[in-house]
């Protein structure tokens, strides 16, 4: 193809996406295209993954049967939502397996938040309410961006993490209703939490890169900052109505402006976390290499079995 | 309590799904692929929604303000009913799909025969779960067969988990008093009834897996009487953590 074939073609693509038409799996697409949307999906997929440990780490010391059977449910969700984001990440032409080697080798990234310990119940009621809530504000939007695999995907996950959402928020209700035991462990969950879920909505604008172009192709619709001052703002009055304190001394509502204002987020914090150095990055990756490791004689074994299985069938054909 | 063997009856099923629940919901994140982590945890899901029907009746029989998660969490080591099979570790994943293989052989069975119960309650339960636990059934054969004929070293690590695990399936028929007292009600399964076609079962799925049945004539038992293997006391405190540390809260 000639450049100007390509630009042709390019021209037409963006074209398209202006119409807000989806962008398929067997369509043409820019090479920066297909690279971005590999990196941002299978870094979700990834998150959804990795983000199992931490919960996972609670299951078989829930407080009651009915908080065991909805936590199994919910961490059973997020694999699901792992699941499915690397099938629609394969529809790009890279492989699950090329996907987790770049995971296990440390070149694919996923969400840091997933790399703060759980040391109490209560954290997962914070991490539903909180991690969840700033997660659904980064993907809502998604639900309408061009790549038609990725936008049906988010909707079907954003349903599920709302539910999870609300489950985790009604965790924090009781434990905020009950003893003051009780009221003490959501209140120290939420001063763990808060900060890093509001890191979880990226770097300030000024920092964030790659953020034009996925404005274009509806990668990013909404700024970090903005979505960070969405999330507050939902947030905060329902602490309020629980009785729970945020943990910063300098938020206060800005009639002017409608909204928070905010203190400052130690982003030294946030870059440390990011660069592999967080309280449980290394527990995190040893975890799920070695679970891969662990596993390989099973995968070879059940591939090696279905072999014999489509020989003896070939064989029973002739 | 006036009902005091039905009680145990309910007991001594619903620790079966107990304590496996338990051990399968340790798995969650650490499985060999994804799609093996959803199973698992799936199966935990299940076994721990059979043991809330359970033990929502177990606690209206005792009727003494003990919710299900009393029951579920406040007992003694020496209170604990289930089988030993159930409460192995998850040494890999052979012996976790062995273990699972030889108590849903049982357990499909075990249910089928408790659907007829007088006991209308409990037909219900096995009602509802027959569903799910058929398909744990063929989700277990199906490893056991893929490992047994797969390679070398997977058939090497499937035979371990069965010879190992052999020693503890002799229990699952053996009858405690309530039972006996159930069976001769019309209400109880006489498991006893159970044993030939459970040993034919299995060892038909280990020869197409083209694993040996072990010989071994040795057998233990003692779970139904809740003496246990050392294993149990570990997984009951991470079991009973919360309610232990916390007593009398509402979560
Ligand atoms: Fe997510
Ligand atoms: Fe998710
Ligand atoms: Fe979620």
């Amino acid at each position: 193809m000639s450049e100007e074939q390509i630009r042709s073609l390019e021209n037409q693509f963006e074209a398209r996406i202006a119409r807000d038409e989806k962008i398929e799996p067997k369509d043409w697409m820019p090479e920066k295209y297909r690279k971005t949307h590999i990196r941002q999906m299978s870094q979700h997929a990834h998150s959804e993954v990795v983000g199992m440990l931490p919960e996972g780490n609670w299951i078989t010391r829930a407080p009651s049967l009915r908080r065991k059977v909805a936590l199994l449910a919910k961490v059973q969700d997020e694999a699901g939502h792992g699941l499915y984001l690397y099938s629609a990440c394969e529809t790009l032409g890279i492989s699950r397996d090329e996907l987790y080697d770049q995971l296990h080798s440390g070149k694919a990234k996923y969400s840091s938040i997933f790399n703060y310990p759980t040391v109490t119940w209560a954290d997962m009621g914070a991490i539903g309410w909180l991690v969840d809530g700033a997660a659904i504000i980064n993907q809502v939007p998604l639900c309408n961006t061009s790549y038609g695999p990725y936008a049906r995907a988010m909707i079907r996950v954003c349903k599920e993490e709302s539910f999870h959402q609300r489950q985790g928020y009604e965790i924090m209700i009781k434990l905020a209703n009950g003893t003051p035991e009780q009221k003490e462990l959501a209140q120290d969950a939420l001063n763990r939490w808060w900060w890093p879920s509001l890191m979880m909505l990226g770097p300030t604008d000024a920092e964030s890169i790659h953020t034009e172009q996925s404005m274009k192709w509806k990668l990013k619709r909404k700024s970090n900052d903005d979505l960070r001052q969405q999330f507050i703002d939902q947030t905060v009055p329902q602490a309020e109505l629980i009785g729970l304190t945020i943990p910063d001394p300098d938020l206060k509502w800005n009639e002017e402006k409608g909204c928070y204002d905010f203190g400052e987020i130690n982003w030294d914090e946030f870059w440390q976390v990011v660069k592999g150095h967080g309280p449980c990055n290394k527990e995190r990756m040893k975890a799920r290499v070695g679970a891969w490791e662990e596993g390989e004689w099973v995968r070879d074994a059940a591939m090696a079995h279905a072999e014999k299985k489509q020989e003896r069938k070939q064989k029973q054909a002739v | 309590m006036k009902n005091e063997n039905l009680y145990n009856y309910i007991l001594g099923i619903a620790d079966n799904s107990l304590i496996l629940g338990q051990r399968m919901g340790e798995l969650c994140g650490h499985g060999p692929s994804l799609e093996t982590d959803i199973a698992c945890t799936n199966i935990s899901l299940d076994l721990f929604g059979q043991v809330r029907s359970y033990f929502q009746y177990a606690s209206k029989i005792a009727g003494d303000n003990r919710s299900e998660d009393d029951i579920a969490m406040l007992r003694k080591e020496r209170e604990y009913k289930n089988v030993l099979l159930v409460e192995q570790p998850n040494t890999d994943f052979a012996y976790t799909m062995a273990r699972q293989f030889l108590f849903d052989v049982y357990h499909l069975a075990f249910l089928s025969e408790l659907q007829k119960s007088t006991d209308l309650t409990l037909s219900a339960i096995a009602n509802k779960c027959i569903k799910e636990v058929s398909y744990h059934e063929r989700f277990s054969s199906d490893w056991v067969k893929r490992l047994g004929d797969g390679t070398e070293e997977s058939k090497a690590k499937m035979q371990d988990a069965i010879n190992y695990l052999w020693t503890y399936t002799d229990e699952l028929f053996h009858q405690t008093e309530a039972d006996k007292i159930m069976v001769s009600e019309g209400a109880g399964v006489d498991v006893t009834k159970l044993k030939e076609a459970y040993y034919k079962n299995v060892g038909d799925l280990l020869e197409v897996a083209t694993l040996e049945i072990p010989e071994s004539k040795y057998f233990q038992k003692g779970g139904k009487e809740g003496i246990h293997t050392e294993h149990l006391g570990y997984l009951l405190s991470d079991l009973q953590y919360m309610q232990r540390t916390y007593p009398n809260m509402e979560w």
